[in-house]
């Protein structure tokens, strides 16, 4: 078999048994309120700093792109009290001018 | 917030940037049919662009599945958080594992009541899977057409829907100092860490914030 073909179905099979155990964690374990409290926090932070990452984040450098102003034409519009697609597009148009004329 | 609106919008504009991953995927030698079975198994866009990406950097097989299933770490996560809401059993569970991600998750943690929360992980969750893995045929397919995705804000587009999802649930002050030390905790890792683990380790500033009351 290929490094392509190990790579492909191999990452698949990992990724597929990660997401099930999450799934299949008994709820008797789960149902404790300092675990509860846990895990409502745990997808804020991963999200959070997925968005600070997608961001701010060239594989393992820092840098300031165009991404950026995207990101603060989000902020403004959520500030603003837009509704979620018109942040997502104000954002997605905030980038592609910035990365065109910058 | 309507949840089927959420869902649809999160659905189209990540579903778009699989065409990305199709083109890279492609670049990077693998075939057409490697890279829809990585859309449609592996199903988790960053553990995608690893794979490719370590490949393409001329790495191991070993290495580009150590690098996605860190990067898929956080699916588990969020499974632990959504299997007591979903109540999930039997084959259900199977289909529900395959569709958590991101975007299922952050959607369902956007809305107000449960009900919504079950019908946003599901809408979404679908949602993305056909327009990720229809998104993928085409890039593959049209590696060139699409050119790079900068350029059409893509790349800025995928976070501010994350953060979209996010600001409704940023209420309490808690919430607010757990998501400004993931920015600064992720941030202040990635020059020094493989990609991924600046991510999953912000799950310890949840664990350290959630032991006390």
């Amino acid at each position: 078999m290929s490094t392509f073909w190990i790579a492909v179905l191999g990452s698949s099979t990992l990724a597929f048994m990660t997401k099930f155990l999450g799934a299949s964690v008994p709820q008797s374990l789960l149902n404790h309120p300092r675990i509860l409290r846990i895990n409502n926090l745990i997808p804020v932070a991963l999200l959070t700093a997925l968005v600070a990452v997608n961001t701010f984040a060239d594989k393992t450098k820092l840098v300031l792109d165009s991404r950026a102003l995207g990101m603060a034409a989000a902020i403004t519009l959520l500030i603003a009290k837009a509704p979620f697609p018109i942040v997502v597009i104000g954002a997605g148009l905030t980038s592609a001018l910035a990365y065109r004329f910058i | 917030m309507s949840v089927k609106r959420d869902s649809f919008s999160v659905a189209i504009t990540v579903g778009a940037y699989g065409s990305a991953f199709g083109a890279a995927a492609v670049s990077a030698d693998f075939t057409v049919l490697q890279t829809c079975l990585l859309s449609l198994l592996l199903f988790s866009g960053a553990s995608q662009f690893a794979v490719v990406g370590v490949i393409a950097a001329g790495g191991t097989a070993l290495s580009a599945i150590a690098t996605s299933t860190l990067l898929g770490t956080r699916n588990g996560l969020y499974g632990l958080r959504l299997a007591p809401l979903l109540k999930l059993h039997g084959w259900r569970r199977v289909i529900a594992a395959q569709i958590t991600i991101d975007e299922s998750t952050g959607v369902a943690l956007a809305q107000n009541n449960e009900e919504d929360m079950k019908k946003g992980f599901w809408y979404t969750g679908f949602g993305v899977f056909f327009f990720w893995n229809l998104f993928t045929l085409a890039g593959a397919l049209g590696a060139q057409a699409i050119g790079n995705p900068s350029a059409w804000g893509l790349d800025a587009a995928v976070p501010a829907a994350f953060i979209g999802l996010l600001w409704p649930r940023l209420t309490d002050p808690k919430s607010w100092v757990l998501a400004g030390l993931a920015i600064v905790l992720a941030l202040s890792f990635t020059p020094f860490v493989p990609a991924g683990v600046p991510i999953i380790s912000s799950a310890l500033l949840a664990i350290i914030i959630g032991w006390r009351r």
